[in-house]
């Protein structure tokens, strides 16, 4: 029915959509004027889409019942046409018709609905695990038993939001790197945050989970075709949520593989750069952008943070001092504050970088230097 | 012996007279409602196009808080408490409410709330900016200090709403007039009855959950932080069974108006009051027991997500019931189309839309792709805007020629009907196609294909605003210079107690009971 039905729709719910639709429909012009959800990739999103469309059916086929005797009386029993009111007030059997029927209506679409959610909770059987963790603002995916994990962070410019250069097609859409999966393969995910709430929500494939720091929740997705598929944090989390969309890259199941040996290898040389030396102008250049990426949604690219909210790291007593204070706060974040525990997030390189930026950065010049080896000595120090 | 009212401001700063008291409730809740309502124009002023133009993400956080907590505490809820006051003790034929000097001071501590809560807006930190929902632990760990005001103004509009609804409670059942039985009763006093006690059960039930977040920030518990063996999603159970309660005491009154609206232009009796009574009372009752379908995206086990389901979708039975009967009351009348019917008629269809999307939410499977979507931003403005404020609107022009002796000029007000109408539904029905193509609700920002429906939405929202302005010159006008009234009756087909005193309502009414048959 879905074609149909989607073409009904938009007749009966934006007569308006025929002047748009007019002449050659683009399909970025349909994109654009979206009127329902997508039906998506999943046997999940498929069967929500399918009740979603039943009981919409069923309401506005109530609805022009319930409509069409409210107008007709609007346009037959009006006082100017020379009406004189009825007296009845009340018939025992059309309230009876009128509790009864609605009630069973309400017991056909308890059927599917169901059905449906069993189903969405069935997430035995996975042949893969992910867990998704959402932090402010962003996700880590991380691959159970692959010793592979990553955070995957909004690479729209500021200059896009601020509207000093053009928005991109994916404007608000793209991230530094896409959670992989395999297709037609099922997926469980294990969804938790670490700071406040946020929820992970993929409408192609039907899934939407709170992400809740200390809880850990699951749910599955099994996607039938390869693409990318884009979604949102769907949880008020704080200023930028808004801006921690997600992506998925789903693959074929080769494809997946190497994709996963290649990131595997990559894991094993951030780890091997972890020993070497670097200068310190090296460090300020990678330091300067982990900072942007990691940082500056709160402190601000400017090192001043927003007052009474997030605080500065200009002349910072933390940024300025004890070299170790300063890895104490990063690596292992503040409790009871916004300040998260970047030991698990980052490589001890991006640490290192960002630290040593930090203690230089706007006039803070204390000509300090981090090395990657000092932040896991740190770390193994504990 | 009656007198008139006190000279100058201590009649209002003292008053313990029903009707000065509903004024003040009613000036109040529409001081709120423009304030409110500017948070809105932020709102829509920044999401006419992508990208940040107006304000930062930040701030436009505290423009989605304050613009709820502002319109469901400040401007709804206090509308409905003034026309309890103004109309309950006319309609069942008391002199005043039960207990006047209450009265006043459930009044008078509502401005000091709200200046609490607009204060933080000049602080450091901010307003604030965690939602009308304050779900921890963003309105805990992670929220500016100023969210210390806001506990506070939320514990002071509790006592006012608490003993607002004493008051009712007492005068309904103490203050009728003689042969008025409970089944006699109007319906706007019916659900002011019902809704009174919704009130006291939950609004303690509010504040606990403040005192439990400010114990959280200030005091070293671990309520709502899992880290010390709280649970987040405690504070959701807690906050929704107050919240889904709260919904409902906004609409019932809005039913209770449009129950008499109605039958008054239709120049017929309302059709089943009794089932109307009983469903009022239904509907009181299911919403303490479905509060968790606002949460399930929270990881519910299943049987708990089905419950809640079955159970949310039993309250389209008896609000159908309402829907039917209005319709039934309309079929065979003798209709004319006066502004409050106007607005009552449009309230009927666009609540019926609201009831058929709250039908869709209630789908937990579906609900997965409509959760914090912008289609449940349209959901439930259908049933407060068009709800709960075109009802208070059609209030204001049907009683105000009885509060004042003037009557409003009804061509300008028939255009700011159509304006409303037509702004309102270029704001809102928008909304639901930027839900469904997947654009989450509370963004200051948001992808390129949702652009085109924000742009019409925004649009439609400074027509409707701009309908608010007219709304009040109308109403200014009519208070200042309209067409003075002397019949008891405004409109011919208008029954109730209310309409046998004389025209403007004197300042004091039945001191002596009347006699109902």
């Amino acid at each position: 029915m879905s074609r149909r039905a989607n073409m009904l729709f938009a007749l009966v719910l934006a007569p308006v959509m025929s002047l748009v639709f007019s002449g050659s429909v683009l399909a970025e012009e349909a994109q654009r004027w979206a009127l329902n959800m997508p039906k998506g990739v999943t046997p999940v999103s498929n069967a929500i889409y399918d009740i979603h469309m039943v009981i919409f059916w069923i309401c506005v086929a109530i609805g022009i019942g319930v409509f069409a005797i409210m107008f007709y009386s609007m346009y037959a029993h009006r006082k100017s046409r020379g009406a004189v009111a009825a007296n009845f007030h009340e018939n025992t059997t059309a309230e009876v018709v009128w509790t009864v029927i609605p009630a069973l209506i309400l017991v056909v679409m308890a059927i599917p609905a169901t059905s449906t959610l069993l189903d969405v909770y069935d997430t035995s059987e996975a042949e893969i695990d992910v867990k998704v963790t959402g932090y402010q603002w962003k996700w880590q995916y991380e691959y159970l038993g692959e010793d592979v994990a990553y955070m995957s962070e909004l690479t729209t410019p500021e200059s896009e939001i601020y509207n000093t250069a053009p928005k991109s097609q994916y404007y608000l859409q793209e991230v530094s790197e896409p959670l992989v999966l395999p297709v037609k393969t099922k997926v469980r995910f294990l969804i938790t945050a670490k700071d406040v709430i946020h929820s992970w929500w993929v409408p192609d494939f039907g899934v939407k989970k709170d992400a809740i720091p200390g809880f850990v929740n699951e749910t599955w997705t099994y996607v039938e075709e390869p693409g990318i598929y884009r979604g949102e944090c769907a949880e008020l989390c704080g200023k930028a949520h808004a801006f921690m969309p997600i992506v998925v890259n789903v693959l074929e199941k080769e494809e997946y593989n190497s994709w996963l040996a290649e990131k595997k290898a990559q894991v094993a040389a951030v780890r091997e750069l972890a020993k070497k030396t670097f200068t310190k102008e090296e460090l300020m250049v990678q330091g300067e952008a982990a900072y942007n990426r990691s940082c500056a949604s709160c402190h601000m690219g400017n090192g001043e943070g927003i007052a009474g909210v997030f605080p500065g790291l200009k002349g910072s007593a933390i940024a300025t001092g004890d070299i170790n204070g300063h890895l104490d706060v990063v690596v292992n974040g503040k409790a009871g504050t916004a300040m998260q525990a970047f030991g698990g997030q980052l490589s001890e390189v991006d640490l290192a970088a960002i630290i040593t930026y930090e203690r230089n950065a706007w006039g803070n010049d204390t000509g300090d230097v981090v090395q990657p080896i000092d932040v896991l000595k740190f770390k193994q120090g504990q | 012996m009656a007198h008139g009212p006190a000279k100058g401001i201590g009649r209002w700063l003292f008053t313990t007279n029903h009707k000065d008291i509903g004024t003040l409730y009613l000036w109040f809740s529409f001081a709120m409602f423009l304030l409110g309502g500017f948070f809105a124009m932020v709102i829509r002023a920044e999401l006419f196009e992508p990208g940040m133009q107006i304000v930062r993400p930040e701030f436009f956080n505290q423009m989605t808080t304050m613009h709820g907590l502002v319109m469901v505490f400040g401007a709804i809820m206090p509308a409905f408490v003034g026309l309890a006051n103004w109309m309950i003790p006319m309609m069942i034929g008391a002199p005043d409410m039960a207990l006047p000097r209450m009265n006043n001071l459930s009044f008078w501590i509502l401005p000091f709330a709200f200046a609490l809560l607009a204060s933080t807006l000049f602080m450091e930190g901010g307003a604030p900016n965690f939602g009308w929902t304050f779900y921890a632990p963003l309105s805990t760990t992670y929220a500016p200090d100023t969210v210390n005001y806001f506990i506070f103004g939320v514990h002071i509009m509790g006592a006012s709403s608490i003993m607002g609804s004493i008051n009712i409670i007492a005068t309904v059942l103490n203050m009728r007039a003689p042969g008025m039985t409970l089944m006699k009763m109007p319906m706007f006093v019916w659900t002011w009855l019902i809704t009174a006690f919704l009130l006291i059960a939950v609004m303690p039930v509010l504040a606990g959950a403040v005192t439990m977040m400010l114990m959280d920030i200030n005091f070293g518990t671990s309520f709502f932080d899992a880290a010390g063996g709280g649970d987040p999603v405690l504070f959701q159970h807690v906050f929704w069974f107050f919240g889904h309660p709260e919904v409902y005491i906004i609409i019932l009154p809005a039913f209770g108006v449009i129950s008499h609206i109605i039958p008054t232009f239709s120049r017929k009796p309302l059709f089943g009051y009794s089932s109307m009574v009983y469903a009022t009372a239904s509907i009181a009752f299911l919403s303490f027991i479905v509060w968790a379908h606002h949460m399930f995206m929270v990881g519910m086990p299943i049987g708990g997500e089905l419950y809640f389901m079955y159970a949310t979708m039993l309250i389209a039975i008896p609000t159908a019931a309402k829907v039917f009967n209005w319709v039934s009351t309309m079929f065979r009348g003798s209709l004319t189309f006066e502004t409050p019917m106007l607005f009552a008629i449009a309230f009927v269809i666009l609540f019926t839309i609201g009831g058929f999307t709250g039908v869709m939410v209630a789908i937990a499977p579906s609900d997965v792709q409509y959760h914090d979507s912008y289609f449940v931003v349209a959901h439930f403005h259908y049933v407060m805007v068009a709800g709960a404020v075109f009802s208070g609107t059609a209030a204001v022009y049907y009683w105000l020629p009885k509060w004042c002796g003037r009557m409003y000029d009804e061509t300008m007000a028939k255009l700011q009907f159509w304006i409303s109408f037509i702004g309102f539904n270029i704001t809102f029905f928008p909304q639901h196609f930027l839900g469904l193509a997947g654009m989450p609700r509370r963004y200051a920002d948001y992808a390129l294909q949702f652009s085109d429906w924000n742009m019409v939405s925004s649009i439609g929202a400074f027509i409707y605003g701009s309908s608010q302005l007219l709304f009040m010159f109308i109403v200014i006008r009519a208070i200042r210079s309209g067409k003075q009234l002397s019949e008891p009756k405004t409109w011919e087909g208008a029954e109730g107690l209310e309409w046998t005193v004389a025209t403007p309502a004197p300042y004091h009414t039945f001191t002596t009971p009347p006699e109902v048959k």
